[in-house]
């Protein structure tokens, strides 16, 4: 009986819980539309201008004037654009003369590629690296690693990828250049998740895929350096919290091992933790991309971004702010809940 | 010297003065005991004297072309080379200074007093006022910076002032949060009673007495992401919407130098090397401004 109570508490409170991460992630949307509405129509002196030029006709001024719904007032306005961009309505590109939302759909995959393998470098190297720091704590090589840990903060990532280019491209010829194939290799796989790696992989082309991997390992390469220096720094201060703990004398009295000290009873209770900390460095890698992409020339969300930036193609900006914040937001939000869910003590 | 330092370090203090002197000479040999906060301080010192003494360092003028010597590799002549238009990278590094400095000057002087302040409102008064301005808050926190910097560099238009006002805007809420927190730990404490008792207005125990006491959190905040503020602006720059050229500021020259990468690597790399120190000067600087001031988080 008593379990019963218990197990349709827990139902109920799952519900809620989850209730309310769908409307706090809601607001959070709205909010983040409320900050590209006031950048796309209250920012600008006047938008009809920008559109019709100022040698434009009274008439003229004012078909576009009505066309954009200027005329009514702002909150209405504002409805009227949380409506469109819920249907996937972000505008025109005056630079690509298509709608936004089927251009960044075309280049997010080529983003998520390189971000995706970005944060697997940035995990398989940053967190060894962490624990080996707190594990020599207050060594030579704890500081080599807390120094490595602060460039990862104060290296520009343009400047990054350009010195990259020059050493592994040009120099010592290890790696492809920019692009995302070489481009007698363009074209020849049928995109069926936009993302190359497994596209070509699916079709059996591994000529593509060497190739794809070729050019995407550079980028990806250095735009997870930034997230290794977040992640060692953060498993490096998580693991010397553990490792003060009295549990772990008690292993180290007892004659365990000391790999096993490290691994086993330290660094198991801050896997959770962890969590947080690569969900929060996978959504900040969308955003280094951007730098990145620019100095790539790689195809993908940043690059469409900064494209549109110089041609002040404002649609094509507000539609790619908006949606590398929603995956922002997301990633942080399904991270905050994961670690809700794996985490007992926060229950 | 040392009645000068017994004065500083006088138990009892005789003026508020002397308090202030006391309490920073104490934090500042604390300061320097960290070998790092002292590299950190020595170069942000050199920023700051390259910034006021330009012209007396740089060996050539900034602007002054010299087709003539066009991509000239480093030298004794030309310590870092020169660029496309013959002019000496050093004295251009040197006088970007002055333009590092005005922007992290500017971002921190609108940003910091514009966090401190909504989230000392906030804490303060709490209930709706709370809840709305930390909704705000919320919204520009669960945002990439960078981007949003970007989109409002897009509509306000390329320039410094521009890149500076959108920086600023990007950065105000982490520090409205720090200052909420902090506000939120001693606004039932006695003596913000005794001040409301005594007839002091909301505005005099908010800038009075709630202020001054955020303002430590929310500086060593504010040093450890001068580095971002830093790599933000000179990304706007290289994007080609902060400085705009001739000026010298370094991600715009660094994009300059983009063409000749291959070839010329000096033109690009040069000004990078200045942009990892002197952002490397502020984490070290912040790390231990944070040990000093912030002991509670130390480690994290």
């Amino acid at each position: 009986m008593s379990t019963d109570i218990s197990k349709s508490h827990r139902l109920k409170r799952t519900v809620l819980s989850l209730g309310g991460f769908i409307i706090v992630t809601l607001l959070t949307f709205i909010g983040l539309m409320a900050i590209t509405f006031f950048i796309g129509r209250v920012i600008p002196i006047d938008p009809v201008l920008s559109i019709v030029g100022d040698r434009a006709t009274q008439e003229q001024y004012d078909t576009v004037r009505l066309a954009l719904g200027l005329d009514r007032p702002l909150i209405i306005q504002f409805i009227s654009y949380i409506g469109d961009v819920f249907q996937g309505e972000l505008g025109h590109s005056i630079s690509t003369n298509r709608p936004v939302a089927s251009d960044l759909l075309k280049v997010f995959p080529a983003t998520l590629e390189m971000a995706t393998l970005g944060i697997v470098i940035g995990v398989g190297v940053g967190v060894p690296l962490g624990v080996w720091a707190a594990a020599y704590h207050g060594t030579w090589i704890d500081q080599i690693i807390r120094v490595f840990a602060l460039l990862g903060y104060s290296v520009p990532a343009f400047w990054l990828g350009l010195v990259g280019l020059v050493v592994f491209y040009a120099n010592l010829g290890w790696v492809s250049g920019p692009g995302r194939v070489d481009i007698f290799y363009e074209g020849l796989v049928e995109p069926r998740t936009g993302l190359l790696l497994i596209d070509s992989a699916l079709a059996g082309d591994w000529d593509v895929f060497w190739n794809a991997l070729d050019h995407l390992i550079l980028p990806a390469s250095i735009l997870a350096f930034f997230s290794v220096a977040y992640i060692a720094r953060m498993t490096r201060s998580f693991m010397l919290d553990q490792l003060g703990q009295e549990y772990i004398t008690t292993a180290r009295a007892k004659g365990v091992a000391e790999w096993r000290v490290i691994w086993t009873h330290g660094f198991r209770p801050i896997r959770v933790p962890l969590i947080t900390v690569i969900g929060l460095s996978y959504a900040a890698l969308l955003e280094g991309s951007v730098m990145i992409e620019t100095v790539f020339s790689w195809p993908g969300i940043g690059n469409y971004l900064t494209v549109a930036l110089l041609n002040a193609d404002m649609n094509a900006v507000l539609g790619a702010t908006l949606v590398i914040g929603a995956v922002f937001i997301l990633i942080n939000r399904i991270s905050d809940v994961l670690y809700r869910v794996l985490d007992p003590r926060s229950r | 010297m040392s009645t000068a330092k017994e004065w500083l370090l006088d138990q009892s203090p005789s003026s508020k003065l002397q308090a202030s002197m006391g309490s920073s000479y104490r934090m500042m040999r604390q300061l320097v005991r960290n070998p790092l906060a002292v590299i950190g301080i020595l170069i942000l010192l050199i920023l700051v004297l390259a910034a006021i003494f330009a012209p007396i360092i740089a060996p050539h003028s900034p602007m002054g072309q010299n087709l003539g010597a066009r991509l000239l590799p480093p030298s004794t002549e030309y310590w870092m080379g020169t660029d496309e238009l013959g002019r000496d990278i050093f004295s251009r590094i040197i006088y970007g200074a002055r333009i590092t400095l005005v922007i992290v000057t500017l971002v921190a002087v609108i940003s910091a007093p514009l966090g401190l302040l909504i989230g000392a409102i906030s804490g303060y008064f709490g209930g709706w006022t709370d809840k709305v301005l930390m909704g705000i808050t919320d919204v520009f926190l669960s945002m990439p910076k960078l981007i949003l910097a970007l989109a409002f560099v897009a509509a306000l238009g390329p320039g410094i002032e521009n890149a500076i006002i959108a920086i600023a805007i990007t950065s105000w809420p982490a520090y409205a949060r720090i200052s909420r927190a902090e506000t939120l730990t001693f606004r039932n404490s006695e003596f913000i009673s005794a001040m409301r008792l005594l007839g002091a207005s909301h505005a005099r125990i908010i800038t009075r007495h709630i202020l001054p006491l955020c303002t430590s959190s929310v500086i060593v905040r504010v040093t450890l992401d001068m580095a971002g503020i830093i790599l933000t602006a000179a990304g706007l720059g290289f994007l080609g919407l902060g400085a705009q050229p001739p000026l010298p500021e370094w991600g715009a020259m660094i994009s300059r130098g983009r063409t000749f990468i291959l070839d010329q690597w000096w033109v690009a790399t040069m000004p990078g090397f200045a942009i990892i120190l002197v952002s490397l000067g502020f984490c070290f600087l912040g790390d231990g401004l944070r040990d000093v001031l912030d002991p509670k988080q130390r480690g994290s």
